[in-house]
């Protein structure tokens, strides 16, 4: 029997207070770079290489980030091993992860001086080179591909059993799996994908900054921090901001009409089933994909962490206030995200026509933070030294980025419990606080640790909106590992990536873990 | 027709342990409650699991280690698990060759089968523009379609209203019949197990603890039937 999710009157008010939240904090910047932006006229040749850059690298980077994903996603959902939950769990870590370590960490495999050019000098061959676009779409894939994995995985462990067993009882040989499950299956996940992994490539910055540069390789996210920060030009720098606007939305907004996302962790713990047409053949080479893609998602990090353990006792007491202030940000990033989302999400399960509402709580998704950035910045300037609102706003600006993933793991849960104790609560008469305290809250233990822990995360390694308005003394750990970088002082650099990388996942299990106490 | 024989299957915490024969052309109903193990021990005949220990023999022939293609068994699903991007005729062929490369000769069997069971007008709709009852039948014609002497039915009716339930029973029922099947056929409905099976096992906690003819059961049930009922 149906049963329609009944309301939470006294979370209503509260969420329509945060959906106009989310919606002043993005559109109040948006409409402050729109009435600043210079007329279109104003774009010159170096805009539309950035503009043009963007979009190239972003298409390269979603096709072959998904691409890679398919064979991984494949081998991990058609076989059982011990340890492959720990796999799983480890190859997400990339997603998690600064973007300015994973360069790092990038840079000592890939890099001039890095691991793969020693072995290609020493066998003769010549180095490669993954400054400019090779290395911001190898960044943008390495990056991405645990996200692709991870969907595409959901997808394929979203087959019911039953058909696996139908196909197995019927007789399917590989090729009948591929026709007949496979193709449809990626069929419907593949357009949605693509198109989410090249909006997040579009809104990259950190990875340009430091991979990319120059007039082939910047860039819009780039040349309007360079507006900003060299020329100090706010006009350029907001027109710039609306063009990338345009892109986000043109994009966002296709994503978000194909994406079909499951819910976060769902579907790693069924059961094992025989996956139909089996060989040995297969069997290895599953096994080297795996390898392969354990090699090139976890050697970077093995290289942050062992360049970086000798100089981390020897950092210098600016680089742990930084960590400092990066935690409590992270700290307060999550708390607000949290605060932002609960009641988005209770007032979105408790429709069923949502549309709008998703809509908002997706935004973040969809505009640039250093657009948002831009246009706080352009509304603060008169009013106070910007310099001196840099940690709240980073905060808050990444609670933003964080909601859209907050809601897509709580607003399962909250439709469920709602459906389940709705008219129970209803018939005993419960407070909303009551409902709430009883009904949803326990519910909601996982994903809240799971959302606060990636809205953490997030906040930790932010290095956009922090490099608009910080000033001297006030730069949060990726800052100022950047700092470090520009001033080609590699050792400290390699240590703050390590306290950077373990302080990130720590802020982030921490919070995972903390929903599945008594779990 | 189907021997296990001291086959014993663990899963997690769970163990089946299972001894019983059953003749050709018997119809066994498999009762129990959710988790005494119906699934699994199906599971066990379709070749899905392979026993910890025991043998599994299936129309004369040692099965254990068989795969759940080759073995003499076709399997009805609880859903009736059709692809819903193939046409009831592809859906249906897919019992004869999964690559779907028909001959002439095999065409005219899926039309022919499509046409006996009553769905030969609806041979290239999807099954989304069929109801609950015509999709039922689609399944029943792909498994009708594989030509094996065992049918498993795995709770095939649950989803379905009376009315609809009794038309897909009665199909299978005279199916079954003309073909001299086979069925061992999991169920929580007693009523769906005297309309189609002559026998009732009963299952609790991984083991068959009844094994009587479905005969007078209503009348004088067995304490253990009594109790589960």
């Amino acid at each position: 029997m149906a049963i329609r999710a009944q309301p939470v009157s006294g979370l209503r008010g509260a969420g329509i207070f945060a959906c106009a939240l989310v919606l002043c904090a993005t559109l109040g910047p948006l409409v402050a770079v729109a009435v600043r932006a210079e007329a279109p006229g104003g774009l010159g040749p170096a805009d539309w290489a950035a503009i043009r850059f963007t979009l190239i690298q972003a298409a390269l980077s979603a096709v072959f980030a998904t691409l890679l994903a398919v064979p991984v996603a494949r081998a991990l959902a058609r076989r059982r091993f011990p340890g492959r939950g720990a796999l799983i769990t480890l190859l997400g870590a990339p997603f998690l992860l600064p973007v300015i370590v994973a360069v790092l960490g990038l840079l000592a495999v890939f890099g001039r001086n890095g691991w793969v050019n020693h072995g290609l000098i020493a066998v003769g061959l010549a180095p490669i080179d993954i400054y400019g676009l090779p290395g911001v779409v190898l960044a943008h894939v390495f990056l991405n591909l645990p996200l692709a994995v991870r969907l595409l995985l959901q997808a394929w462990l979203a087959v019911p059993s039953e058909r696996i067993r139908l196909a197995a009882s019927l007789g399917f040989r590989p090729a009948d799996m591929r026709r007949h499950i496979e193709t449809a299956l990626l069929w419907e996940t593949l357009p949605g994908l693509l198109l989410l992994i090249f909006l997040i490539c579009t809104t990259s910055f950190a990875v340009a900054l430091i991979l990319g540069g120059g007039p082939r390789a910047t860039t819009v996210e780039l040349a309007i921090y360079q507006a900003f920060r060299f020329e100090f030009d706010l006009g350029r720098a907001a027109l710039l901001g609306l063009v990338q606007v345009a892109l986000c939305l043109g994009a966002g907004a296709l994503a978000f009409r194909f994406v079909r996302l499951a819910r976060f962790g769902g579907g790693l713990d069924r059961a094992p089933h025989p996956w139909p047409g089996d060989s040995a053949a297969r069997r290895v080479a599953d096994g080297v994909v795996l390898l392969l893609a354990t090699v090139f998602l976890l050697l970077p990090l093995a290289a942050v962490a062992a360049k970086g353990v000798a100089p981390l006792p020897g950092l210098p007491p600016h680089v742990w206030e930084a960590a400092a202030r990066s935690v409590a940000v992270a700290l307060v990033s999550a708390c607000l995200a949290l605060a932002l989302a609960l009641p988005i999400a209770a007032f979105i399960a408790r429709r069923t026509a949502s549309g709008i509402v998703e809509a908002i709580g997706a935004l973040g998704i969809a505009v640039s933070p250093l657009v948002i950035g831009t246009g706080a910045f352009i509304l603060l300037f008169p009013l106070a030294d910007p310099a001196r609102l840099a940690l709240p706003v980073t905060g808050a600006i990444n609670a933003l980025v964080a909601l859209p993933f907050l809601l897509r793991a709580l607003v399962p849960e909250m439709r469920s419990a709602m459906a389940l104790y709705g008219p129970l609560a209803e018939a005993l008469g419960m407070t909303a606080a009551q409902r709430l305290r009883h009904a949803i809250l326990p519910r909601l233990k996982r994903p809240l640790g799971f959302g606060a822990g990636l809205a953490a995360a997030f906040s930790m390694g932010d290095l956009g909106v922090i490099a608009l308005f910080s000033a001297p003394g006030q730069g949060t750990l990726p800052l100022e590992m950047y700092r470090l970088m520009g001033s080609y002082r590699t050792d400290d650099a390699q240590g703050a990536a390590l306290l950077l990388m373990a302080l990130t996942l720590a802020v982030f299990w921490l919070f995972d873990r903390s929903g599945r106490v008594h779990d | 027709m189907i021997d296990l024989r001291e086959s014993r299957v663990t899963l997690g915490g769970f163990r089946l342990d299972v001894s019983a024969q059953v003749a050709k052309g018997t119809r066994v109903a498999l009762l129990g409650a959710s988790g005494s193990g119906k699934s699994t021990l199906l599971s066990l005949i379709a070749g899905f699991l392979t026993p910890d220990a025991g043998e599994v023999w299936l129309a004369g022939q040692d099965a254990t280690a068989m795969p759940p293609a080759r073995r003499p068994v076709s399997i009805l699903f609880q859903d009736g698990n059709l692809f819903p991007h193939l046409t009831v005729s592809d859906n249906v062929a897919l019992g004869l060759r999964p690559d779907l490369r028909l001959s002439e000769a095999q065409r005219q069997t899926v039309t022919d089968v499509l046409d006996d069971i009553g769905l030969g007008p609806m041979a290239d709709r999807r099954p989304r523009d069929l109801s609950g009852g015509q999709q039922s039948r689609v399944a029943v014609a792909r498994m009708l379609l594989r030509d094996r002497p065992i049918a498993l039915l795995d709770e095939p009716f649950a989803a379905l209203d009376p009315g609809l339930r009794a038309e897909v029973l009665g199909l299978v029922d005279a199916k079954a019949r003309a073909r001299g099947l086979t069925i061992i056929m999991a169920s929580h409905d007693l009523r769906d197990a005297e309309r189609l099976c002559d026998r009732l096992w009963l299952m609790e906690a991984g083991q068959i603890v009844l094994d009587v003819p479905m005969a007078g059961l209503r009348a004088a049930p067995p304490a253990a039937l009594a109790a589960w009922l």
